[in-house]
């Protein structure tokens, strides 16, 4: 016997990305013991997601067995997540100086929640999705408890984490239901055995996507799994905040898309059916529970939960053109939601936390551009024309009134009416109060750089929109 | 009669002593139940033929897991601990939505049909030997989840140091 198991070494090429970006995480952790400029580290970091987003566009195919799938719809939204951290880290540098954290570790976890997310998109196994999804988890859950002394910064990490486990275990639950029932933890496979076998109404399979659906709606905070976000939210640094509502999010949707559409695909009667109601609390409670917010932190929680609620309507449609309209409003929430976090880091600065509502008033006396900045994103946020928020939302609401859920794309839009109060009430402290406090904003390079890619690209998709959906059109004919 | 009988005590006895692990006022009884408990779960592995998981089970979670939570206890104050309240106002509610799950889960499962059988049967395990198959299929057709698997755990053992290790207000 020359060849003991008759292993054939796997084609390595799609997933190249994953594999440098590993080495590149490694290397920037260990870079910390010789680099003591942690903004060299931050540097570093932003090349090497260059390097990773440059090896994307050549690694395409099928590898493992089918267990790794670098497809047009793995790859789009991996370059949401490589946006997500190169904005992350633009606006964390003076920050995280500010709240005494200045850890290399921090650019490393950062990188590894984002390889996890990567390995989610592209997961065509449950096992490969599920370790992908404990790798993203568990560097978000650190990131979150990154602020050591603040209380809580711990509680936090702590509510994350153990509610975090909890949703794993109902989706380790469905899986091992969908493997006994068919056998295979192959989505294709899955979803093949289901239609041959006639196994769509089975209550037992019912019964795991609904499993299913707890497990992603918690990374994707719809109600009613939900509870979180707002805590965990207001807790964490804000960077690894706004890191948060953005990345793991998507990879949500990412997996939610992938594993509804592909491996239930012949369900499709049962999961909207699940969906649907979660999608409406989600816009219903989100969107009612923010009104009466008083931190902007906490605001902006709720705002990505009813967020989470909008998008929800594309995978409910189930078509291709509603999987597109996921994917365009998920890298136009990306620019919008992150610009709205950078402001509100500017206005921390040491000794004052600046995480108020009220502590906005009169910020266009004093710091006119700031307010100015918050005023595009905030109405992006709402879907006002001429920001990409407004596109963002059309698209979505066009898919499900195309796929026949006139009345859950009224829904939306009333619920997105409600939205503008509490957006538009921060538009209104700042251009119609008078300033009480003197607030101190800490600007930096790096936060002028993100700030304007993400207000011109709220601005650019939103006066010419046709680029991004057609690329997003072509990546979601999977 | 006598598998069903087998896997009845088994599936029993964990159920209460989960419940025993959860209720115990003294975090160190909690452990010493969890022992118990982890011990019949390896019965159970091993009632499913999966001797290689059994012993795992009884070396890592039974061996070492347990014995690094006695010493985090027994470091702590636990003078503090006893005088804490068990569970939150809220239990009625848990309990209910629990039950609410069981009987779903109860109903459900009666429509369950088995999906095929893969090539790994007793016999073929039997024959092969369970770590050599194990081994292999970890380190051929599962080597991408293996190799995730690995990240995951240094992304563990970074966070532990991070957010145990790390001076505060360095700098």
């Amino acid at each position: 016997m020359t060849n003991l198991t008759g292993f054939i070494m796997p084609d390595l090429g799609p997933v190249m990305p994953e594999i440098v970006m590993t080495c590149l995480a490694l290397l920037i952790l260990l870079s910390e013991l010789v680099i003591k400029r942690k903004e060299t580290i931050a540097f570093f970091s932003i090349v090497s997601v260059a390097i990773v987003t440059y090896l994307l566009a050549g690694s395409t195919g099928t590898t493992f067995n089918g267990m790794f799938i670098a497809d047009g719809y793995s790859l789009f939204f991996k370059l949401i997540f490589m946006l997500n951290v190169i904005l992350t880290v633009l606006i964390s540098v003076k920050y995280i100086v500010i709240e005494k954290v200045n850890f290399g570790e921090y650019y490393s976890l950062i990188l590894f929640s984002t390889l996890g997310m990567m390995l989610m998109a592209s997961a065509g196994d449950l096992i490969t999705l599920y370790l992908g999804l404990e790798l993203m988890a568990l560097s978000t859950y650190v990131l979150a408890g990154f602020l050591r002394h603040d209380i809580k910064s711990n509680e936090a990490a702590m509510k994350y984490f153990l509610l975090g486990s909890f949703a794993s275990a109902f989706l380790l639950y469905g899986i091992s239901m969908i493997y006994g029932l068919t056998g295979t933890t192959d989505l294709h496979a899955i979803s093949s055995y289901i239609s041959q076998k006639g196994l769509s109404g089975n209550p037992v399979l019912t019964l795991s996507m609904i499993m299913f659906a707890v497990a992603f709606s918690f990374k994707i905070a719809a109600v009613p799994f939900h509870m979180w976000a707002p805590d965990v939210y207001e807790g964490a640094p804000t960077s690894v905040t706004a890191f948060m509502s953005v990345g793991p999010k998507a990879a949500g949707f990412a997996v939610l898309g992938r594993v509804f559409l592909t491996a239930f695909g012949a369900a499709r009667i049962e999961w909207t059916g699940i969906l649907i109601p979660i999608a409406i609390l989600t816009m219903a409670v989100g969107n009612i529970a923010a009104i009466s917010q008083t931190n902007i932190k906490r605001m902006l929680a709720y705002s990505s939960i009813a967020h989470a609620g909008y998008i929800l309507l594309g995978i409910i449609a189930g078509t291709s053109e509603g999987m597109a309209s996921v994917l365009n409003y998920l890298f136009i929430y990306a620019f919008m939601n992150i610009g709205a976090f950078a402001v509100v880091i500017m206005l921390r600065s040491e000794g004052f936390k600046g995480d108020n509502i009220s502590d906005y008033e009169g910020l266009a006396k004093t710091h006119p551009l700031a307010a100015a900045l918050m005023l595009v994103f905030m109405f992006s946020l709402t879907g006002i024309p001429p920001t990409a928020g407004f596109m963002g939302k059309f698209y979505l609401f066009m898919s499900a009134v195309s796929a026949g859920y006139t009345w859950l794309a009224v829904t939306a839009v009333i619920f997105s009416a409600i939205s503008a109060y509490f957006y538009l009430r921060i538009v209104m402290y700042m251009y119609m109060k008078e300033p009480k406090t003197a607030v101190q904003l800490s600007a930096s390079p790096g936060i002028a750089l993100a700030l304007a890619i993400t207000v011109i690209a709220v601005l650019l998709i939103g006066v010419f929109p046709s680029k991004v959906i057609s690329v997003a059109r072509i990546a979601a004919g999977f | 009669m006598l598998p069903e009988l087998f896997f009845g005590y088994f599936a029993a006895v964990i159920i209460l002593l989960s419940v025993i692990v959860i209720t115990r006022r003294n975090p160190v009884h909690s452990v010493m139940w969890m022992l118990l408990l982890f011990f019949h779960i390896a019965g159970l592995y091993l009632f499913l033929n999966a001797e290689f998981i059994a012993a795992i089970q009884v070396i890592v979670y039974a061996g070492a897991i347990l014995v690094l939570f006695l010493f985090v206890l027994l470091l702590l104050n636990l003078r503090e601990e006893l005088k804490v309240k068990r569970f939150v106002g809220a239990w009625p509610a848990g309990l209910f939505i629990t039950t609410a799950i069981l009987v779903i889960v109860l109903g459900a499962v009666k429509s369950f049909v088995p999906g095929p059988a893969g090539k790994y049967s007793i016999e073929f395990i039997k024959q092969e030997t369970h770590t050599k198959a194990l081994g292999k299929l970890l380190y051929t057709d599962y080597l991408f989840p293996f190799e995730i698997a690995s990240l995951v755990l240094l992304v563990a053992i970074i966070g532990a140091i991070v957010l145990a290790k790390r001076k505060t207000r360095s700098k």
